[in-house]
């Protein structure tokens, strides 16, 4: 198997964003995913994501662990820096790179397989630290890469390709991440991009770790009748609660806030992400109400879906912890060097 | 035998653990180093946090040698579920002391010792009545007790009960008084000094004691490490003590209150290599401290390290395995393991520090080696070295040290048309070119990934693209022998055809058997070995000699493993010596052994 490069085509009159970058100047290499699968849409979306909030992709760092999902950072966005790690650790490198450098936009992505099972230790610790970054678990309930073993995403009575249907109950990873302590926390399916992308900016913007569960149907092995995590099983299901656009510091805020249906939620670049609930009595700025909401759908056949939760207000790790402003990785030897006079003076605490 | 003798001989404590007698043994110890007298101190303590038996050894040696001896001259058993065993271990000739506030006639078997009894409890009990502070006036009084016995000046101790109190003033007049208990006591009812004493020297002048993990976490300081990570384990959690407690003493920002460093705590030692492998890959100097059973977690991301040629460093404080084995003794267990940490083909850059001195230094080394290389590398101490004080000449430090910090392409260098590939061989040194995320718009930028890769940076599954890049790390592997720390070699006065070979913290122990033998008239000659890959001097070495005694704390036998494996040495030159009970080394045993060998040789 071998990567390409994908064609560079500009058009005349193509859209640019507000640094005048066009869409496929987000693009990566061709994708070897199956055809159909979910994670390209997902890939796609996030592309767009960086193009209209003209984040320069060099400024981005792409991290990710292992399986078809973990895969897709090639895809997109060539210009920005990627790492793929090892099965079920990037939330520890990316921790990692994020204190060398919390001047650059971090994104993870990952699967159910990596995030739930072998990750799970990491996923639940880079959520309590809070590390300000993007991380996109893409949830297919199987272990594609490893052609089609459950995984701990897996739904009570959603059977195999092969047949059996699976016993355990899942990980729901929203209601994980909102027991953890994860400052933002949203659902949705590769298949409504809208939605997709929107959360994505959101997430990218806010400042604090941000997962985002999305549905994103494994053409291979669990598509079939019988899997609900099927293109068919979701589309039927899914359920919007709470719509979020992101709005950029410099333009006109309030300007559809209608008392009671939307909500601005005020962000530490400026920006608002405008919260519009398409289900009264919910309040995604109450962490036990988001869990009880999640919780309730997880027993009905319900897929709950948009910005479930949000928490502008608890520090993330670069700032419970002091770090300049400028990165780390940017100080000057002479700075970090206490000196020979020191050296003499800390040896008189020994002699 | 070494003494005992003027300024020569060995103090064994035993305590209790918990009972605040690690710093009364620390007051001891000291103020034998400010009286000008060269000593070491050997902690052996539990694993466990209150209740069992800890011992403490100083061994008082104005001839500078460090290791142990083997012996106890003078035993201060305060202990008496340890009784026994403290009786049995004083070496013929010497001395115990004990509480004979509860006199024990068992005290008197053996009649090749003398027995002291000071009546510690009841002293302590009768002049102090907070139950706490009883306790720990009775180690005071045991210093007091010691002095008298073995002439410690006073005026020292003292002074230093003083500086230590300097902040609770109102504690000095009970610390003194529970002193003169013990030193009236002994004045008043037992024979002193004992045939052994102290007496002033200046053989401790520009010197220093401090533990190697002390040592370790100030040369990450020095060595402008920004990014520490670790989960804590004995016997290396001290390593990131230390560097926590310099950088908020050194690098905080004194206007901003802005911390220039960051210090993570991981949920385990998987997650540690993974955050020192993160900021190293972003161009911060990283490092994760942890010991062996740490190592075997991070076995995969160090392969990860190595296959993408990351920089980081990985401090391993060996303590005795397998699994949790005895964590809080001592041995060199980890020589083949860290040397091909990970699965596949790899192989590592590995340190070997021998005392607090080098720990310092080699943090600092390896700092550079793994930016230079593009490599983890691992420095390599042991919980000897690591936890316990050694007196070495007080560390320094040069202002004109420029960190290498390797090959990294910057944005003006790509602006000017410096084509980057991620693992191409541009110089001829095995070396490629990183950059940093976040350098230039559109140059430089490169997927990091452990999946196969060719020259490029580019995933491959083509077994020749696969083959360039592991033989090109196997090469930059190899080419780092000549520029890790150079072995130590050290002649015999007389010619010979036998040596000695050993790393790290055997040193002493072995340095004090070459010259204890030699004048038996086995001579030998020895090198200390300080890296891996090993230098062509290894080999050399080992070349001129029929017989080479390969020394070291493990059962296998690693090291001469890992030099018949990586060496041309003829096998059956190599004689292991090895030692393994989780004690330092003493040179007694490096003795017999070497003695026993030369013995069975001579009848064969
Ligand atoms: C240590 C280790 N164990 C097992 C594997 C094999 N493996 C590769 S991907 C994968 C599962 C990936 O599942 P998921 O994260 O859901 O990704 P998907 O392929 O479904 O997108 C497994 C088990 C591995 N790469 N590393
Ligand atoms: S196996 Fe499934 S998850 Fe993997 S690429 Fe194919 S469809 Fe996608
Ligand atoms: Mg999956």
């Amino acid at each position: 198997m071998v990567s390409f490069t994908k064609p560079k085509i500009r058009r005349k009159n193509e859209p640019t964003n507000d640094i005048g970058l066009i869409r496929s100047d987000y693009d990566g290499a061709m994708s070897t995913l199956c055809a159909g699968c979910g994670h390209d849409s997902v890939t796609a979306a996030m592309g767009r994501a960086f193009f209209e909030l003209a984040i320069e992709p060099y400024r981005a760092v792409k991290v990710s662990g292992i399986g078809c999902s973990s895969k897709t950072t090639t895809y997109f966005m060539s210009q920005a820096h990627g790492n793929n790690t090892v099965h079920g650790r990037m939330p520890a490198v990316a921790t990692g790179a994020m204190a060398a450098n919390a001047d650059l936009t971090y994104i993870g992505v990952s699967g159910d397989g990596d995030s739930l099972s072998i990750g799970l230790g990491q996923l639940v610790h880079a959520m309590r630290r809070n590390v300000n970054m993007l991380y996109m678990l893409e949830n297919n309930g199987v272990y594609g890469l490893t052609k089609g073993q459950f995984s701990a995403a897996a739904d009570i009575g959603s059977t195999a390709k092969k047949g059996g249907a699976n016993e355990m109950a899942p990980i729901d990873p929203c209601a994980l991440a909102l027991s953890v302590g994860a400052t933002f926390v949203a659902r949705s399916f590769s298949g409504d991009k809208e939605q997709l992308v929107n959360l994505i900016k959101a997430g990218l913007k806010h400042k604090g770790f941000a997962i985002i569960d999305v549905t994103s149907p494994c053409v291979s092995f669990n598509d079939h009748k019988g899997s609900t995590k099927s293109y068919e099983h979701t589309f039927k299901y899914y359920h919007k609660a709470v719509h979020a656009d992101y709005v950029p510091p410099s333009a006109e805020i309030r300007a559809s806030y209608e008392d009671g249906e939307t909500m601005p939620i005020e962000l530490h670049d400026g920006g608002v992400i405008n919260l519009r609930k398409l289900d009264n009595g919910y309040d995604p700025t109450d962490r036990a109400s988001a869990f009880s909401k999640v919780l309730e759908s997880g027993q009905s056949d319900e897929i709950l879906t948009g910005l479930l939760y949000i928490d502008e207000t608890t520090k993330d790790m670069t700032t419970r912890k002091n770090l300049p402003k400028r990165a780390l990785n940017t100080i000057d030897y002479a700075e970090l060097n206490p000196g020979a006079n020191k050296m003499a003076g800390l040896m008189k605490e020994f002699g | 035998m070494s003494g005992p003798a003027l300024n020569d001989f060995v103090i064994r404590v035993a305590n209790v653990n918990g009972t605040g007698s690690a710093s009364a043994n620390g007051l001891l110890m000291k103020a034998i180093f400010r009286m000008g007298i060269p000593v070491v101190g050997k902690n052996v303590f539990p694993s466990n946090i209150q209740g069992l038996p800890t011992w403490y050894e100083m061994r008082v040696n104005e001839d500078g040698y460090t290791g142990r001896s083997g012996e106890i001259h003078l035993m201060i058993a305060m202990n008496a579920e340890t009784y026994a065993k403290d009786l049995a271990s004083v070496s013929p000739g010497g001395y115990l002391l004990y509480d004979s506030t509860w006199p024990r006639p068992s005290m008197l078997q053996r009649d090749d010792i003398t027995v002291m009894g000071v009546p510690f409890s009841q002293m302590v009990n009768d002049t102090f009545t907070h139950a706490r502070s009883r306790i720990l006036m009775k180690n005071m009084a045991y210093v007091g007790a010691v002095a008298a016995l073995i002439n410690l000046d006073m005026d020292v101790v003292r002074k230093m009960v003083e500086d230590m109190f300097a902040s609770k003033t109102k504690l000095i007049p009970s610390n003194m008084q529970a002193l003169e208990l013990g030193l009236n006591y002994v004045t008043d009812n037992i024979d002193h000094p004992l045939p052994f004493t102290l007496e002033k020297r200046d053989k401790t002048n520009g010197k220093v004691m401090i533990d190697g993990n002390t040592a370790a976490g100030l040369g990450c300081v020095y060595g402008g490490a920004t990014v520490g990570a670790w989960y804590p384990i004995t016997p290396s959690t001290s390593v990131m003590d230390s560097f926590s407690k310099y950088c908020h003493k050194l690098r905080i920002d004194p206007e901003t209150g802005e911390h220039k460093f960051a210090i993570i705590q991981a949920e385990d030692e998987l997650a540690a290599a993974g955050l020192a492998i993160g900021a190293g890959w972003n161009g911060a100097r990283s490092f994760t401290p942890t010991s062996g059973a740490g190592i075997s977690l991070m076995n995969e991301f160090i392969g990860f390290a190595y296959y993408t040629e990351t920089p980081t460093v990985f401090f391993d404080i060996q303590r005795v395995g397998p699994s949790t084995g005895m964590p809080t003794r001592t041995q060199q267990c980890d020589i083949t393991t860290t040397a091909y940490c990970s699965h596949g083909d790899t192989k590592h850059i590995v340190l070997y520090p021998a005392d607090p001195k080098e720990c310092f230094e080699m943090s600092v080394n390896a700092l550079d080696l793994a930016e230079r290389f593009q490599a983890p590398v691992f420095v390599l101490s042991d919980l000897d070295i690591g936890m316990n004080d050694w007196m070495i000449d007080a560390l320094t430090w040069d202002d004109n040290y420029v960190p290498d910090r390797g090959k990294i392409v910057t944005r003006e260098q790509l602006e000017d048309g410096f084509e980057f590939f991620r693992y191409l061989d541009v110089d001829g040194d095995h070396i490629p070119y990183r950059t940093l995320p976040g350098t230039h718009p559109t140059k430089g930028a490169y997927f990091n990934r452990g999946s196969g890769h060719n020259k490029y940076g580019r995933y491959t599954e083509d077994g020749e693209e696969y083959k360039e890049v592991v033989d090109r790390l196997a090469d930059k592997w190899f080419s780092a022998r000549s520029h890790l720390p150079a072995p130590v070699i050290r002649k015999s006065a007389h010619k010979t055809k036998a040596a000695i070979l050993a790393i790290g913290s055997s040193d002493g122990a072995i340095i004090e058997a070459c010259d204890r033998l030699g004048k038996t008239g086995l001579h030998l000659d020895y090198m200390r070995v300080r890296g891996f890959p090993f230098a062509d001097e290894v080999e050399d070495f080992m070349a001129a000699y029929d017989t080479i005694y390969v020394v070291e704390q493990n059962r296998d036998a690693q090291l001469r493993s890992l030099l018949i494996n990586e060496t041309n040495v003829l096998k059956a030159k190599l004689i292991p010596v090895t030692y393994y009970a989780g004690d330092p080394l003493s040179y007694k045993f490096v003795m017999e052994a070497i003695s026993e060998h030369t013995a069975i040789r001579k009848t064969a």
